[in-house]
């Protein structure tokens, strides 16, 4: 498959992210039945149908180089955005070799890997790279390997070390967070990383996740699917920028609430790292305006049951108080309130 | 659980003492085999007449040696079949199926320096984990215990990888590890780690105990063989089986019999992933996994197939 990359794009200032309608028909709407609550949905990342989000180990969309510019400004802007303590450097070589390897293998036309022994050439026709390198001599690349490489791939990316019977995000690269600092989060255990999200912890998930996740095999990934909203379509909500873009929730009118407020879904994946026994966790964002989304009205019936009966604490979590009612009043319009069978599909 | 598999091909087969083998394993479709870490195990399907019989072993090659992998084996006295197989009966050119690399037993890489201790054939997670600390240029030190000399099979290894920092102790001379002034006066972010004999490794971890170290620091492995005992019958509430479970057989390794898909992964007690819920008992559970805190004991719903049992009547299983 050609991708047409829209390589002009932007996620900041004057907004001009947009979907193509191919890109609106793939999107990973989360939604299986009217109501949402937490609960460990992890599955096999196995090989999707051809064309979804899941076709691929690691999903490459026409938002690609525009995605990967923004990152770049970001980390211009705050190079804190990307962490690796010093214990990592086995997992960052490991995170390298496992995304150009898939990269490589998935898009042939778009990225080029030949090895001879240790020395590598790694070549991405998108970003018009073409570099040699030895594995495992981080000197050879103009920067280091879990950097270079996630500067080249689409989605946030954590490593995590495992020790203890617990997992430490140890390393990250984060540009595109939904409101949660890697500065701050740096070296936390699972259980203090998930300590904000609500109702969660009561329900047992983030124990059983974890005890899921120690034993995450080699060659086996995982899968799951979270989701928030945004305002505009801006990859960097963090907190570092919070006056950028935190206003930007009392912004929603009637008038625009279609085209501001993005569902926001992260298709995260999970990969066991061989050296370091390490674990790479993906967050791949994928962003739809409400007016994307209603081109399947299905989707938009279905958003506005579960935006309407959403735990408060959840909304207030998520940042979605102040727009949820002018949101739910603009998806009303799109649902007839007729019975939906359960399922994701857009039509 | 379907197991990620690779099958492979016995390359060399070579004695390296009485009653311990080594093993050289190819990828049978020609393809490299996984980097994996040191401490990792793979688990070997050996074909035991009727019956799959599955059992862990150490990896202890260069995982940079990706065309193949070695494993050694030593001959088990009270063997149900899959030790005493590859010592008798395994040839080169055989064919098995194994796991993908699996690590229950790894370095903690923010530690400061490490100590490895190796009792007999406990040496093969040691060797790959002294493999990776020189790889990255640790510091560490290994204590390698062993009956005689002709039994300190992975000396010259060793002493090749680590110069100067491995130390022998051989019983045959009375030579003993004292756990004691072994770790005594170790600085913070010292990480011990010990692969080696039941009553070796309980010496050890109670000699660190007591000088105050914290759990977090001490790590073992140990792999057991299900013990087999007195048949019991099981019932498998989901599913609706009822059957035996012979003396010679585990429960898992019964449920498999039934074509019942279980989840496992080390198939020793240790990593908890076979863990099933009892719905009923009649009769004493026996537990001999390294896994169940004893309060998940005493509450008497859980039970690690791989190598528990019942001591009774029937078992009642959420499966």
């Amino acid at each position: 498959m050609t991708i047409a990359f829209k390589p002009d794009e932007t996620f900041r200032d004057d907004y001009t992210y947009r979907n193509s309608p191919a890109a609106i028909r793939r999107f990973p709407f989360p939604f299986h039945q009217d109501q949402y609550m937490y609960s460990v949905n992890m599955e096999p990342h196995a090989p999707g149908p051809a064309g979804s989000v899941n076709e691929h180990a690691f999903d490459i969309d026409e938002h690609y180089i525009a995605e990967m510019r923004d990152r770049a400004i970001t980390l211009e802007r705050d190079p804190g955005r990307c962490v690796s303590l010093p214990h990592m450097m086995d997992a960052e070589w490991d995170t390298l070799e496992l995304l150009m390897e898939s990269l490589a293998r998935d898009y042939p036309d778009l990225f080029v890997l030949n090895k001879d022994g240790e020395r590598w050439h790694w070549v991405n026709k998108p970003l018009g790279i073409d570099q040699s390198f030895t594995f495992g001599d981080a000197a050879t690349l103009p920067c280091p390997p879990f950097e270079y490489i996630t500067r080249q791939t689409q989605g946030d990316f954590v490593i995590m070390d495992q020790r203890n019977g617990d997992l430490f995000a140890d390393a990250g690269m984060i540009t595109s967070q939904a409101d949660w600092s890697l500065t701050f989060d740096v070296g936390m255990s699972f259980m203090e990383w998930h300590g904000p999200v609500p109702l969660a912890h009561e329900l047992g998930v983030f124990e059983r996740a974890l005890k899921y996740l120690l034993m995450l095999q080699q060659g086996r990934p995982v899968r799951r699917l979270n989701w928030t909203m945004t305002i505009n379509p801006r990859l960097d909500t963090a907190p570092e920028t919070y006056p950028e873009w935190g206003q930007d929730r009392a912004s929603v009118t009637p008038d625009n609430v279609g085209a501001k407020v993005h569902l926001r879904v992260e298709l995260q994946t999970l990969f066991r790292l061989p050296r370091s026994n390490g674990m790479l966790f993906s967050i791949r964002g994928y962003l739809a305006s409400m007016e994307e989304l209603a081109t399947y009205p299905r989707w938009a019936r279905r958003l506005n049951r579960v935006l309407g009966s959403l735990p408060n604490e959840l909304a207030e979590y998520k940042g979605l108080v102040r727009y949820r009612q002018t949101t739910l009043d603009w998806l009303a319009r799109h649902d007839d309130g007729a019975p939906l069978a359960v399922g994701t599909h857009p039509e | 659980m379907s197991h990620a598999s690779l099958n492979v091909e016995i390359g060399r087969i070579r004695d390296l003492a009485p009653g311990i083998r080594e093993f050289s394993l190819r990828r049978s479709d020609g393809a490299d085999f996984p980097v994996f870490s040191g401490g990792s195990h793979t688990v070997l399907s050996l074909p035991l007449g009727e019956r799959v019989h599955r059992n862990p072993y150490s990896l202890l090659g260069d995982p940079s040696v990706r065309d193949t992998w070695r494993i050694a084996v030593r001959l088990q006295e009270a063997s149900r079949g899959g030790s005493r197989w590859l010592h008798e009966d395994a040839r080169e050119g055989m064919r098995l199926d194994i796991s993908a690399p699996v690590n229950l037993f790894a370095l903690n890489r923010t530690g400061r320096r490490h100590i490895l201790v190796a009792g007999g054939i406990g040496i093969t997670p040691i060797l790959s984990q002294a493999r990776e600390l020189a790889r990255l240029g640790a510091d560490f030190e290994v204590h390698y215990a062993y009956r005689a000399p002709e039994f300190g099979v992975f000396a010259d290894e060793l002493e090749t990888l680590a110069p100067g920092r491995i130390h022998h102790y051989v019983q045959s001379r009375r030579e003993q590890i004292e756990f004691g002034s072994l770790l005594a006066g170790r600085p913070l972010g010292t990480h011990f780690y010990i692969c080696g004999p039941a009553g070796m490794v309980a010496a050890s971890l109670n000699a660190g105990k007591s000088l105050g170290w914290p759990d977090s620091h001490l790590h073992s492995e140990q792999f057991l063989a299900p013990s087999g005992g007195e048949p019991f019958d099981v019932k498998l509430a989901l599913s609706g089986h009822r059957f035996s479970v012979p003396s010679d057989l585990s429960l898992l390794e019964a449920i498999e019999q039934q074509g019942v898909d279980a989840p496992y992964l080390c198939r020793g007690g240790a990593c908890g992933q076979c863990e099933l819920e009892v719905l009923g008992a009649d009769g004493e559970l026996i537990h001999h996994d390294l896994y169940l805190s004893a309060d998940e004991r005493a509450s008497g719903t859980k039970i690690m197939p791989c190598v528990s049992r019942l001591k009774g009547g029937c078992l009642t299983l959420n499966l």
